[in-house]
Formats: structure tokens, C-alpha cells, sequence
């Protein structure tokens, strides 16, 4: 049963304010009344793979963005089969509430987030502010593994045409807006990793034309929590030209950066049609025959292929 | 991506340092998900800087390829290796990397520490642990340890 939504006034100017809870309303939840939190399932989603080992959120159970999302052997996510045994050993049903959270502004969260959206899970919300804004707020962490009583959850089919684009809808997208989330250096190709990341491979530097540079983090305040509408509103509207019914694709270098945009940008500001381009910038900067620009302006949209 | 490792410290040469060779049976004893509860026991080994090292931050090298912020400082003393590093508490993986290699290396010859194989971190059976990307941050690690022994050794 879903669990009802975080009230908080400070949500309530976004246009999904029941896709974020605040750490003041999860702390009450896990606190008291235990049916009052039937159906609830705090989920963990890092960076680093340890994290959740060194304390987490008593109760929350850990997806590794990495090690239990992604094929192992193919370049893409789980198949429906193995999304179903991973719900069901964390103990999530179809119609749990999930409420994910993780290290460095919910960057992974976001994108945990999107992978069960591919999957149909309906109610999956972020704890705005992450484990920053927990730890900040000196709340409670446990080093204790919750036991878990493995659930049933249907075998769900994953549906990639909504929120995700592959390269091909990138190439027929040309002309309307592209979102590049990833930092100035990647984008104006004087380099092909973030500032202080691996090198993951991408044979050329630069972006995809016509797209506009935001990077993933100015969406997020100081404490880790999303900036209020208005502020988004002048970040991705005045200053990234975002009008009401554009179709956006975002994208960065492996996908996950722009699942935090793509929340932004559909869950908070209200945009319909927003899909995140995974492949991003390993794909494009290694395909062949692609159209990148470098430097600092977007260049001009070519035009657009029909699939 | 293959997962096998391409050495498994018996029968391939040279032969690993007996530290290494130790550390790669402990993990490859283990189950995957138990690895993982080895690396944050070695995360949780890796010692505080020496004195010297703790007020003089800018004489420790960032390895950039880690994703998570991390130092490294050789010494050569005497013909022996000692290596120590630094990372955030926040990033317990990295901290368990450094502390592999950093005990791994410890009382090395120069020759031993700069003979041993490029591709360790991906022979102790973390890759699909932790993921080949993340491992990528420990081979960075090595590489940098490596090339400060070599520098450090030139003169």
C-alpha cells in the first residue's frame, strides 16, 4: 500500500511534490506508528559502493547503481527478470513506496530513481537532501543489515520509449532542446572526463550540437536539496531558453548525471516529455560519424534524421 | 567484459610479493558479496598520515583518476618502500583500494614494488565485486604508486 505523501509546504511549488519526502518527515515515519509505514521501503543508492556499509538509514536496504542496474555483460540495464529478484531480496513490492536516497547530492538516487521508472515502479520518491542533509542534521545510522523476508513483485517489462533515448533519437531529436549536464571542460571539449573522474573511454571531446550546458549540480542548494521552482525556473528557463512543451533530452557522460536533471526537469518543473540519453557522451564521442562541436557555444542544431 | 583474472598469482611470473599474493587467496577465497565486506575491513586498516605528512598536505600526490579525492606519498628508505594515502571518510572504497596497495607495498625492494603486475587490482576478485569501473581507481592507484618509486629512485 502506498504511504501517504510529505505535506511539506516547501514542495508544494513543484509539480510533483509527492515524488520528494523531507528527512524531518522520513525520521517521523521510521519512528513511529510502524502501520503508519506499512509498504514503505527506504532504499540507499551511492557513489561508492561501501557506503551503506559504514551506516545507513536503520531499516534501508542498498541497490548499487553499478553492480545490481546494470547488465553485467551487455551495455545496458537489467532485464525485467532480474529487476524482479532484486525487488523481491530487498523486500519491495509492486506497490511498495520507495523513498531513495544516496551520497553526493542524490546524484545516484536520481538515477536508481530513473531505473525504476523504466520498470513501471510507480510510487519511487527521493529523500530530498540525501545523506548529506541526514548526516547534517545528526540523525540516526545504523550499521545493521535489516532482515529481509523476500517478497513477490511481478516480472515487470521495461519500457525504454518514454524517459530514455538511445543515439538514434538523439540524431532525430536535432532542432529541439538538448540539455548537456556535464561540467564546461567536458562540454567545451577540453576534456572527456569529470574534473577527478575516470577515464571511461570516449574518443572524442566536445558536446552534441545545439546543446545547451547546465550541469547536474546547479539544480541542487548547498545543503543537497533541490532549489526552489523559481530558481530552477532561471537556470533552465531563462538561462537555457526551456519553454513550456519542449521535448528535452538530457544527457552527460554515462546517464547518471542527467537522471538528476531529467527528475528536475519532469518531477519538479513539469516538463512531459523529458528522456535521458544513457549512452551520453561515451556513446557519442566513440560513434562514428556523429556531429560534435567544441568550445563553448552550442553550434548549430543539423538537421534532424527520421527514424 | 571478462571477469576472470588474467593472473592468479600461481603459475604466471614473476611471482607476486607475498603481501599481494596473501591478500589476492583472502579475496579469492570469498564469496563476491563477502569481498566486499574484506575491502571495508582493509578501508578501515588504512592508518592516519604520519605527522609529516598531516601538516605538509601539498606533499601528497592526488590521484585523479579516483573518483573519490585521494593522496599518495612514497618514500624510499634505505632501498624499502613505504606508501602512504589519505581519502575522505565518505569514501570508504577508495580508502580500502589505498589500503591494499599501501600494505601490499610495505617493506617492498624497489625492484619488488616496481615488478609487480599492472593489472593486480583486477586479479583479486573485486572486479565484479565493485564493478570494472570503480576498479579503475585502484589501477590508477598502483600506476601512481609505481611511477613515484620510479622518480623517486632516479636521482
Amino acid at each position: 500500500m502506498p504511504v501517504d505523501r510529505d505535506p511539506s509546504a516547501q514542495f508544494s511549488d513543484y509539480a510533483h511534490p509527492e515524488r520528494l519526502v523531507s528527512t524531518e518527515w522520513l525520521a517521523e515515519k521510521l519512528a513511529g506508528d510502524p502501520a503508519a509505514r506499512a509498504g514503505l521501503v527506504v532504499v540507499e543508492s551511492d557513489e561508492d559502493v561501501l557506503l551503506y556499509e559504514t551506516g545507513h538509514i536503520p531499516g534501508s536496504v542498498k541497490v548499487d547503481w553499478h553492480t545490481d542496474l546494470n547488465d553485467p555483460v551487455q551495455r545496458d540495464y537489467i532485464s525485467g527478470e532480474k529487476f524482479a529478484e532484486l525487488m523481491s531480496e530487498r523486500g519491495i513490492s509492486r506497490d511498495s513506496t520507495v523513498v531513495i536516497y544516496g551520497d553526493k547530492n542524490n546524484w545516484w538516487a536520481a538515477y536508481a530513481l530513473w531505473v525504476f521508472t523504466l520498470f513501471g515502479h510507480e510510487d519511487v520518491r527521493l529523500l530530498d537532501g540525501g545523506r548529506a542533509k541526514w548526516e547534517a542534521e545528526g540523525r540516526e545510522y545504523t550499521l545493521d543489515q535489516p532482515a529481509i523476508t523476500p517478497v513477490e513483485y511481478p516480472v515487470p517489462e521495461r519500457d525504454d520509449t518514454g524517459i530514455r533515448a538511445y543515439k538514434e533519437d538523439v540524431l532525430a531529436h536535432f532542432g529541439s532542446p538538448l540539455i548537456d549536464v556535464r561540467s564546461p571542460e567536458e562540454y567545451n571539449g577540453s576534456r572527456t572526463t569529470a574534473p577527478a573522474y575516470p577515464e571511461e573511454g570516449a574518443l572524442r571531446a566536445g558536446h552534441i550540437p545545439s546543446a545547451q550546458n547546465v550541469p547536474w549540480g546547479k539544480a541542487a542548494a548547498d545543503d543537497g536539496t533541490f532549489r526552489p521552482l523559481a530558481e530552477l525556473d532561471a537556470i533552465y528557463r531563462d538561462g537555457a531558453g526551456l519553454k513550456d512543451d519542449d521535448e528535452v533530452v538530457a544527457y552527460c557522460r554515462i546517464g547518471e548525471r542527467s537522471s538528476h536533471t531529467w527528475f528536475v526537469l519532469h518531477h519538479l518543473m513539469g516538463f512531459e516529455n523529458v528522456r535521458n540519453y544513457d549512452g551520453s557522451w561515451t556513446e557519442w564521442g566513440s560513434a562514428v560519424r556523429v556531429p560534435i562541436v567544441t568550445g563553448a557555444e552550442p553550434g548549430e542544431a543539423p538537421a534532424a534524421t527520421t527514424r | 567484459m571478462s571477469t576472470v583474472p588474467t593472473s592468479n598469482g600461481e603459475g604466471s611470473s614473476p611471482a607476486l610479493p607475498e603481501a599481494l599474493a596473501e591478500i589476492q587467496r583472502d579475496f579469492l577465497d570469498l564469496s563476491v558479496k563477502d569481498r566486499l565486506q574484506l575491502l571495508l575491513e582493509f578501508s578501515n586498516e588504512l592508518p592516519g598520515l604520519p605527522e609529516r605528512y598531516a601538516d605538509h598536505p601539498d606533499l601528497l600526490e592526488q590521484v585523479v583518476e579516483c573518483q573519490s579525492p585521494v593522496f599518495i606519498f612514497v618514500e624510499v628508505t634505505d632501498g624499502l618502500v613505504h606508501l602512504y594515502a589519505t581519502a575522505p571518510r565518505e569514501s570508504p572504497t577508495t580508502r580500502g583500494f589505498a589500503s591494499i596497495i599501501a600494505q601490499g607495498l610495505e617493506g617492498l625492494t624497489v625492484d619488488e614494488a616496481l615488478g609487480v603486475p599492472d593489472d593486480y587490482p583486477q586479479t583479486i576478485g573485486l572486479v565484479e565485486a565493485v564493478s570494472p569501473l570503480r576498479i579503475r581507481g585502484m589501477t590508477a592507484l598502483l600506476g601512481r604508486a609505481k611511477r613515484q618509486i620510479r622518480e623517486k629512485t632516479a636521482a
